[in-house]
């Protein structure tokens, strides 16, 4: 409230002699906002090629400006058309499939009641998510690939072997199951972070009152658990066109180009590989501005629903 | 969690005291595992829920280490058991290190060892100096700061997008140079603002005390902010180094020249893609069996990660990490 805030101690002073008193403050971040500039403020303005027909030999000055003529030739794109189903059906699963999986490993956790063996199942299932997309690729592959160690054993055994890796069909369910394996136990964290924060007084009392494990879990845990779930559904929503681009590259080729192509695979390929260096950023482009108004539309409804959302009117 | 001793009746419930009426079995458990910490108020889990939950948790459990184990134990197998067991061997009858003597004596899998390594120390060392500067500058109100900070929170919200990254690296004249694995890399926006809420948390009344002395900014960082802070900079040098080791995409992109690649190409390549390496690049011409050496591969890119996992275990606390999320 403004009337208990203490007196402003001084005026602003004049800017000479702030600089004066901050110079070396200022001399710290000059490597950090020349990383910043390098690698992030000066490559977004580099997506102005996405409006011109860019070629290497010229520069970004010189090359010739064709308008959306770019974005035309996208959506008239049939690889594009199919990158991007390819991304929102593997982001549909994804949502539908994983995003559930830390909420219920979370419940799981908090219910172990021995600490240690609890601090032990934390300590395994937070590994994976150290390992590279190339290592999880790998060890997936020598455990269920063809000539991995499941299909070793059906075919000893004398069973078909199943193609689990190399399948077109199966290949969203495969992608699920390694962010699965990957991601579900960190993902947890923040939701156990959710659980210890909810008042234990309220299920002592709703135990006294006599409702069971399940009615404890769905009128006390869940509904605590809510302003987590519904900021991390914003975030994944904004992301949702950005399916995971090393998990894709690397299994292109089990699994074949078509199934394989989502929108960031299709810009690498068709700038990088193709040298159509505009058509590649456009595609990116369009992928970041749809994004950032999936993330913006989701925070409204978030607010709508009374829910903080990512942020709150006020900024902090 | 807080351990009840006493119901909110008054009566008085199972607590030190009352361990002695416990059977046997339960006290070798809490010995093996540890108490339990069941409130008082909280009815045992029927056995069919107890079942189940058991058999979730060993399942998953199981499904991250198996994988592992297989992989480890096969690259330390003969090349007669592999041929035996199909493939794969959980133990290894007569171990050896045959595998590693060959990857090790192949000039391309050794140069890639050694690129991983400077990538990794070079970057975390220099993504360090960067993050602590820029972080204890935004760590107190200073002329620009707002500005700064806005530009930061952006990046977390965007990617400029692979094709202006390339076209900037290749610009710089960085293509097929070792700094592309690290230059890109060596200012993350979320490891900031871990490392800001932590300096924001370091009282003032130190660094105002060391001003007053007439201490400068390089100073006070030197010889009050580092020394205080120094978990906090090892849990961030843990995450830079992780994410130098295991970086793959900055290699596929800017690295073409094959004497340049890191540990992470070299295991697509041999691992995913199946390309042989063949003999002149393995350096002998009587290989072992191509499975073990396979495996040791995955397991020279494996060993640092969980080799450096129990101490950036150590710091798994929320505050680290769930503290920055929301800030």
């Amino acid at each position: 409230m403004p009337s208990t805030r203490p007196p402003r101690r001084r005026a602003k002073k004049p800017l000479g002699v702030r600089l004066r008193k901050d110079w070396q403050m200022l001399v710290l971040m000059i490597p950090g906002a020349l990383a910043l500039l390098l690698f992030f403020y000066i490559p977004i303005l580099g997506n102005v090629i996405a409006f011109q027909d860019y070629q290497p030999y010229f520069t970004i000055s010189e090359a010739p400006f064709v308008g959306l003529e770019k974005f035309v030739e996208l959506f008239q794109d049939d690889r594009f058309a199919l990158a991007l189903r390819n991304t929102l059906v593997y982001a549909a699963f994804q949502l539908v499939l994983f995003f559930p999986l830390p909420i219920l490993l979370a419940l799981i956790v908090d219910s172990m009641m021995c600490q240690r063996l609890r601090k032990a199942f934390q300590s395994i299932v937070y590994l994976p998510h150290f390992l590279s997309w190339v290592l999880v690729i790998a060890l997936f592959q020598q455990m269920l690939g063809g000539a991995g160690l499941i299909n070793q054993a059906l075919v000893t055994s004398g069973l078909d072997p199943i193609p689990f890796m190399t399948n077109t069909d199966t290949f969203a369910l495969l992608i699920v199951g390694e962010i699965a394996w990957k991601d579900a136990g960190w993902g947890m964290i923040i939701f156990l972070a959710a659980l210890a924060s909810i008042d234990q007084s309220l299920y002592e009392s709703a135990a006294a009152d006599g409702a069971g494990r399940f009615r404890r879990t769905w009128h006390i845990t869940l509904p605590g658990m809510r302003p987590v779930i519904v900021l991390l559904l914003i975030l994944n929503l904004g992301s949702i066109l950005t399916v995971g681009f090393e998990q894709f590259i690397l299994q292109r080729d089990a699994v074949g180009a078509d199934t394989a192509e989502v929108l960031d695979t299709y810009s690498y390929y068709i700038g990088v590989i193709g040298g159509d260096w505009s058509l590649g950023a456009a595609a990116g482009l369009a992928k970041g501005v749809v994004g950032t108004v999936l993330v913006l539309l989701a925070n409204k409804v978030a607010h709508m629903l009374g829910e903080d959302g990512i942020y709150r009117g006020r900024p902090q | 969690m807080t351990t009840q001793t006493t119901r909110s009746d008054g009566r008085p419930v199972a607590g030190p005291s009352a361990r002695s009426s416990q059977g046997l079995h339960q006290r070798l458990w809490g010995f093996a595992f540890g108490a339990s910490q069941r409130p008082a108020w909280m009815e045992r889990p029927s056995a069919p829920l107890t079942i189940a939950k058991t058999f979730v948790i060993v399942a998953i459990a199981l499904s991250i280490l198996v994988p592992m184990l297989v992989v480890i134990s096969t690259s330390f197998a003969s090349g007669e058991q592999i041929k035996d067991a199909g493939g794969y061997v959980l133990f290894p009858t007569d171990p050896t290190l045959e595998a590693y003597r060959t990857i090790f004596s192949s000039p391309l899998v050794f140069r890639s060892i050694g690129v991983s390594v400077f990538v990794t120390v070079v970057g975390t060392l220099l993504a360090l100096c960067v993050t602590i500067s820029m972080a204890y500058a935004l760590s107190r109100p200073v002329v620009g700061g707002r500005f700064m900070l806005m530009a930061i929170i952006l990046t977390l919200f965007f990617s400029p997008g692979l094709i202006p990254m390339f076209l900037m690296v290749k610009q710089l004249g960085l293509l097929n140079s070792i700094w592309s694995l690290i230059l890109p890399g060596v200012f993350a926006g979320f490891n900031f603002i871990v490392m800001r809420s932590f300096f924001m948390g370091i009282p003032q009344e130190l660094t105002e005390a060391a001003r007053i002395d007439g201490a400068g900014d390089f100073r006070i960082l030197r010889t009050i902010v580092l020394p205080l802070s120094k978990a906090v900079i090892a849990v961030i040098g843990l995450f830079y180094a992780v994410g130098f080791w295991n970086s793959f995409f900055n290699a596929m992109l800017y690295i073409s020249d094959q004497s340049l690649w890191p540990v992470q190409m070299i295991l697509r390549s041999y691992v995913i893609q199946g390309t042989s390496l063949t003999a002149d690049q393995l350096g002998v011409q009587q290989a072992p069996p191509p499975q073990s050496i396979k495996m040791a591969v995955v397991v020279v890119a494996l060993a640092p990660i969980v080799l450096v996992y129990p101490f950036l275990q150590k710091y798994f606390s929320k505050g680290v990490i769930t503290g920055a999320i929301k800030g």
